[in-house]
């Protein structure tokens, strides 16, 4: 196995699992306030085909990007709406997101289906990008690449570093004893949702515009519920949550370079790997309940209501 | 929510209203239609056309009526046993691959077991029940054993699902003589279910749904079982203390919802669609789900429910063709129904009151606290 042959494998595994940490990342700010959002599908997908749309319309990857983290957020707003204000049932309401969220994008998207997009350009970060081995191997990505570590090292500051992240954590354990701390427990699980939203919005325009530059109905294929199944997978931690992507990056990508090792497997079955690895790491983690009921923000997926 | 911009406040029923557990459905469906109607005002469409197109035309013949019926059908099979497991808080989101599941065991009876006659039909509705049971039953082991998530479990097998149909439609069962088209052999008459009424598609499998939703009544209501998962779902401590299993109650869940999908599979392949092909289901088993909730988890309201997403389906194939709307208006309009009807329900819990300057409003008084810590 030389360097040549390794080293599409890796860059491929890296571009495939940057849209996994960014969602999986805002997942985690929401799961960690106690708002468990289902909806992150249809979220990735509106994401998607909003930075395609306004892509090609401005013919500016940047607005496009912009529109799509604020589609995500305003989606996400919607939600925070129902089960915040409202009160309604967070799964049943997370589930109609990802309903929704997938048949608005089919629906916004129906013209652009076949429309060609130029690529997000990868980066040629000067000297580093040079170096034999370490150069092409880990400086030659896309930006969006380098914010998702950026955004990993911001997140994790924030929930572990800063007054504002313990407030949320406060608020994801115990709501009701940070209310009467004087907590503004619904502002925060709002502030949260809409970042998840966000990120989830940011992550699916680097499906559309960099991963697979194109617009097509449901081309995030589950990654949302994957993402769902890392947050937890990685016992929300965001270490974990980005070492968890790198490796269903790898699983995706798996299928594309299985040919090359002369591997005979029909397509479908290699396919169904991502899919396949979720359900026994979940099962491999969620072995030992331990693990779960330890790590698990206690309120998570509980409406809290401040006058009830 | 207590303050001058908005001057009303959410205060908890004393209990849940019966009158808006009925209404809210309605309401629901309303503001559907009425987002409906704006949305085809902005596409240039008039309203009154496309709902025109959307509900009268489709049901003005009996072909229509048996279309609208036919494509009940199988979101009434679905929905029934779904309702039965979301009653006891098991959330089978994977009916869609459970159903595929369906299709695949019982097509796999009418493809390849020969010499059978009379007993081939009923065999492939028995072998697609135990396809859709078997799929529904690995999240089932998972959980119990495992206290894996069913949500993500029952959804990853969907992918898998489809996956593997496209599998066996490409690959191994690919008709020879079907020009390279990915899908099997037609299945022979011996082999479709029969035809209920002349002159439309409807067959059998509609009375199997109103079969399974009487028997769904009688079930949830009137068993002992049914029972326990109600108690299950709706006060989880109360049904543990009372000693009812719970994996009892999640195998039963997920077993009932996956075979009444896997019913519904085989029977979408064994009617209307007569063969196997990547395009099985056109979302049934997500578009269930919806019909469950809006059906408020009976079965009377789910055969009802399960007509109104019928007509979105018809109209919506109406609409593409006469007023050249796109197809996913109908799974948007699905998501805006079920967005619309969990808003509303919060009617059910709460109602509105108006808050004036002189009424006291109930916080968190600080003596309280204080009163605890002098303790």
């Amino acid at each position: 196995m030389t360097f040549e042959q390794l080293l599409p494998i890796f860059a491929s595994t890296i571009t495939a699992a940057t849209p996994l940490i960014i969602a999986a990342l805002g997942v985690l700010v929401s799961e960690r306030a106690g708002v468990l959002n289902l909806g992150v599908e249809g979220m990735m997908l509106i994401g998607a085909v909003t930075a395609f749309a306004v892509g090609v319309a401005s013919d500016s990857l940047l607005f496009g990007y912009l529109a799509a983290i604020a589609a995500g957020a305003a989606v996400a707003l919607l939600f925070a709406v129902l089960v915040l204000s409202l009160q309604t049932n967070q799964v049943a309401t997370g589930l109609a997101l990802a309903l929704f969220g997938i048949g608005l994008s089919a629906f916004l998207g129906r013209s652009f289906v076949g429309t060609p997009i130029e690529r997000l350009p990868a980066m040629h970060i000067p000297l580093l990008a040079d170096i034999p081995f370490l150069g092409p191997l880990l400086f030659r990505y896309d930006a969006v690449v380098y914010i998702s570590v950026l955004l990993f090292a911001g997140v994790s500051w924030f929930l572990y570093r800063s007054r504002l992240g313990l407030r949320l954590r406060a608020i994801g354990e115990a709501p009701a004893v940070a209310h009467s701390l004087g907590e503004p427990v619904i502002r925060i699980r709002y502030l949260a949702t809409i970042f998840g939203g966000a990120m989830s919005g940011l992550a699916g325009a680097y499906l559309s515009t960099a991963l697979t530059p194109m617009w097509v109905e449901g081309m995030s294929a589950g990654r949302g519920w994957i993402v769902l199944a890392l947050v937890v997978f990685a016992t929300w931690r965001p270490l974990r949550v980005l070492l968890g992507a790198y490796l269903f990056g790898g699983v995706t990508v798996l299928q594309l370079h299985a040919q090359g090792f002369g591997v005979t497997v029909p397509s479908e079955f290699l396919s169904m790997l991502p899919y396949v690895a979720t359900i026994v790491v979940l099962v491999l983690i969620c072995r030992d309940p331990k693990a779960i009921l330890l790590n698990q923000p206690a309120s998570l997926g509980r409406s809290f209501h401040p006058d009830a | 929510m207590r303050n001058v911009v908005w001057p009303f406040r959410l205060e908890r029923r004393p209990e849940p209203s019966m009158a808006m557990s009925i209404a809210s459905p309605l309401i629901a469906a309303a503001a559907m239609l009425l987002t409906g109607f704006i949305l085809f005002s902005a596409l240039g469409k008039s309203p009154a056309a496309a709902f025109h197109v959307f509900f009268v035309e489709p049901v003005a013949s009996l072909y229509g009526i048996g279309e609208l019926l036919l494509k009940a059908t199988p979101l009434m099979l679905c929905a029934l046993g779904l309702a039965i497991g979301f009653r006891a808080n098991v959330w089978n989101i994977g009916a869609e691959g459970q159903f595929i599941l369906g299709a695949l065991a019982g097509g796999a009876v009418a493809l390849f077991a020969s010499g059978l006659g009379a007993f081939t039909l009923p065999l492939m509705l028995i072998a697609g029940v135990l396809g859709g049971m078997a799929w529904a039953a690995i999240a089932a082991f998972l959980r119990t054993r495992f206290h894996t998530s069913e949500i993500l479990v029952t959804l990853m097998l969907v992918y898998i699902a489809q996956l593997l149909l496209s599998y066996c439609v490409h690959g191994p069962w690919r008709d020879p003589a079907g020009f390279n088209f990915p899908q099997s052999q037609a299945f022979e008459d011996h082999e479709l279910l029969p035809i209920l009424v002349e002159g439309t598609r409807v067959n059998a499998a509609f009375i199997f749904a109103l079969v399974l939703a009487a028997s769904a009544w009688f079930f949830v209501s009137r068993t002992f079982a049914g029972y326990r998962m109600r108690v299950a779902g709706l006060a989880p401590a109360a049904a543990s203390y009372a000693g009812y299993s719970d994996k009892k109650n999640i195998w039963l869940a997920l077993l009932i919802s996956g075979g009444s999908a896997g019913l519904a599979g085989i029977c979408e392949v064994a009617g209307p669609v007569g063969l196997l092909s990547p395009a099985v289901s056109p979302g049934y088993g997500f578009a269930a789900i919806i019909v469950a909730f809006i059906g408020r988890l009976h079965p009377l309201g789910i055969v009802l429910a399960s007509l109104l997403l019928s007509a979105l389906y018809l109209g919506g194939e109406v609409a593409q063709i006469e007023l050249q709307l796109p197809a996913s208006v109908t799974s948007l309009f699905q998501g805006v129904l079920l967005f619309y009807l969990l808003a509303a329900d919060l009617f059910i819990t709460f109602r509105l009151r108006r808050v004036t300057n002189s009424e006291p409003v109930p916080t968190a008084t600080p003596t309280t606290i204080q009163a605890s810590t002098t303790q």
